[in-house]
């Protein structure tokens, strides 16, 4: 069975075809990078696996079951999680009130609305996904008083307190400084020891540090796929994205 | 500041301003006596406005409806059917439940400013029946209900509604409700949610919430606390006409929360008071008092859109809730 497959994924904006009938296969636990120019199509495809954007046509298997009508709330349940592209945080709420929205979420599955997870539980596990992402101690202040990289790695944990199978970073590293990019190598390395990753990213040395496997995508069809070293060899990667 | 800091804080704030509502009734001379009955029974429909607007971020324009609900519900009882008073109660505040739960399954597939117009609109469809059925509501010229249908005997003592110390003392127990209710709200896992709805519907539905849920929820729990409100009125005043289903009745809500502090648990009774005075002053002074509501609602939107609580929260104090 695999983990995650799409068939013939398509989404059309009027007559534009964003993403043209894309076959993926993922494998658990494997780290997927996707890359490709601006305007690919990769946000658009990772957003149907996401249920933030339906299908034009084409199906989504997930663990084996037909997830293409399900609506973005329940995947997330069934365990696919998204975490923005553009960092989007409560900026009001607390670091801690940001996570605890995610444990809450996770403790009250198939509970009624009304349902109170205990707050015991819920502050140690919103302690403990704020100390993997190494927030822990900033967890009273207010989500949109945090740099940048403080605020992705926010949206990090958020996604991680929703106990992923799947999580998906869509550019995660956009803006931060090479520190914060080495460090958050370290944490994704970490995270995939419990969870499947499907990344989205610009930074040729992070994909090439990270990713078991690369998809290529150009124009909104799939331009090839392999491992590392292939896709560092393939010439018409090379012309489309690489520039030389 | 710790969690138990925090929550004994919380606690003497609104502890003590239900203290300070039950000391004044031994001081206010009896004109201000009433009106601050009023002002509790209208701070309650204020609170339930703000669960929608403050904490759930959608702005109603039609919450009179709602409101009336309760009114009519528990008037029309008691006036031709001789209902209990308490059981009318109960029966008002359902009727604004009710009416909010069935309302929200239309509204809410908008949002925004369509939001604002589907409930401005439900809202005048219900003011025109009030005044269509003028055979049963007699519209605007209302219904009064008798001194002896406000009445009651409970445990060999006879409670009269139309008592001016009983009735501040039970307006200010529908007051205290409400705020324990939306204390325990907005401190919930619910009123969290409801929150972050508020601040960032997409990014809380791809936290796995079902948003559509938690919105009918609040617009419910919205109506009942309207409903309530209405149905006390009524009761504590003995009257009930078209007027107070009439858009004022959905404006004044929104400029009561919005001078008060939108979002905020004590937000609405500050706002319900202040207003509440400064439309009696300027009646006795002109008769074109409305305008002055208008000018408020610029002011404070342009000004002051975090309104009195809001602003002491965002200068001083960040632990009110």
């Amino acid at each position: 069975m695999t983990f995650l497959s799409t068939q013939a994924l398509t989404r059309s904006f009027g007559g534009i075809h964003a993403v043209a009938g894309i076959d993926l296969d993922l494998r658990q636990g494997e780290i997927r990078a996707i890359i490709g120019p601006n305007g690919a199509g990769k946000t658009t495809f990772v957003s149907m696996i996401s249920g933030r954007v339906e299908p034009s046509s084409g199906a989504i298997l997930f663990e084996g079951e037909d997830i293409t009508a399900l609506r973005p709330w329940d995947r997330v349940l069934r365990g696919i999680v998204y975490t923005f592209q553009i960092t989007s945080v409560f900026r009001n709420l607390s670091c801690f009130d940001n996570v605890a929205l995610s444990v809450q979420r996770s403790l009250s599955k198939g509970r009624a609305i009304w349902y109170r997870p205990d707050p015991a539980e819920v502050t140690a596990a919103v302690d403990s996904a704020l100390h993997r992402v190494g927030l822990l101690t900033r967890s009273a202040e207010l989500a949109g008083e945090l740099s940048y990289g403080h605020q992705r790695l926010l949206e990090v944990a958020m996604g991680l307190a929703l106990q992923p199978k799947l999580l998906i970073l869509d550019e995660p590293t956009q803006g931060l400084s090479e520190q914060e990019i080495a460090d958050f190598c370290s944490l994704v390395k970490e995270i995939a020891a419990g969870a499947t990753i499907l990344l989205i990213e610009h930074k040729m040395d992070v994909v090439m540090e990270l990713a078991h496997r690369i998809t290529v995508m150009n124009n909104g069809t799939l331009l090839a796929e392999g491992s590392p070293d292939e896709i560092m060899a393939n010439l018409d990667v090379q012309r489309a994205y690489l520039g030389t | 500041m710790t969690g138990a800091d925090k929550r004994l804080r919380v606690l003497a704030l609104h502890g003590g301003l239900v203290l300070v509502l039950f000391a004044l009734q031994f001081l206010l001379p009896d004109y201000d006596h009433t009106n601050f009955t009023s002002i509790m029974v209208l701070a309650t429909y204020a609170m339930g406005y703000n669960i929608l607007v403050g904490y759930t971020g959608l702005l109603s324009l039609g919450h009179a409806m709602f409101f009336a609900a309760g009114l009519y519900g528990a008037g029309m009882g008691v006036y031709y059917f001789a209902l209990h008073p308490v059981l009318a109660f109960v029966i008002g505040s359902s009727a604004g439940l009710i009416l909010a739960a069935l309302i929200g399954l239309i509204a809410l597939r908008t949002t925004g400013v369509a939001f604002m117009i589907v409930t401005m609109m439900f809202a005048q469809a219900a003011f025109l029946v009030t005044l269509y059925f003028n055979d049963v509501t007699h519209g605007d010229e209302g219904l009064t209900l008798t001194q002896a249908a406000r009445g009651f005997d409970l445990l060999g003592w006879h409670v009269d509604l139309t008592n001016p110390a009983l009735r501040y003392n039970l307006a200010l127990s529908l007051f205290t409700g409400a705020l324990v209710l939306c204390l325990a709200l907005v401190r919930s896992p619910i009123g969290r949610v409801l929150i972050a709805i508020r601040e960032n519907e997409e990014r809380t539905r791809m936290l796995g919430y079902d948003a559509r849920h938690y919105k009918l929820l609040a617009l419910s729990l919205s109506g009942l606390l309207s409903g309530a409100a209405g149905a006390a009125y009524v009761l504590f005043f003995g009257y009930v006409g078209s007027s107070f289903a009439a858009i004022q009745y959905s404006i004044y809500p929104l400029l009561w929360v919005l001078l008060g502090g939108v979002g905020t648990v004590v937000g609405p009774i500050i706002g319900t008071l202040l207003m509440f005075y400064l439309i009696e002053i300027s009646r006795d002074h002109m008769s074109s008092y409305m305008i002055v509501v208008g000018i408020m609602l610029v002011l404070l939107v342009l000004w002051f859109p975090k309104g009195i609580a809001g602003t002491i929260r965002a200068r001083w104090w960040g632990w009110i809730p």
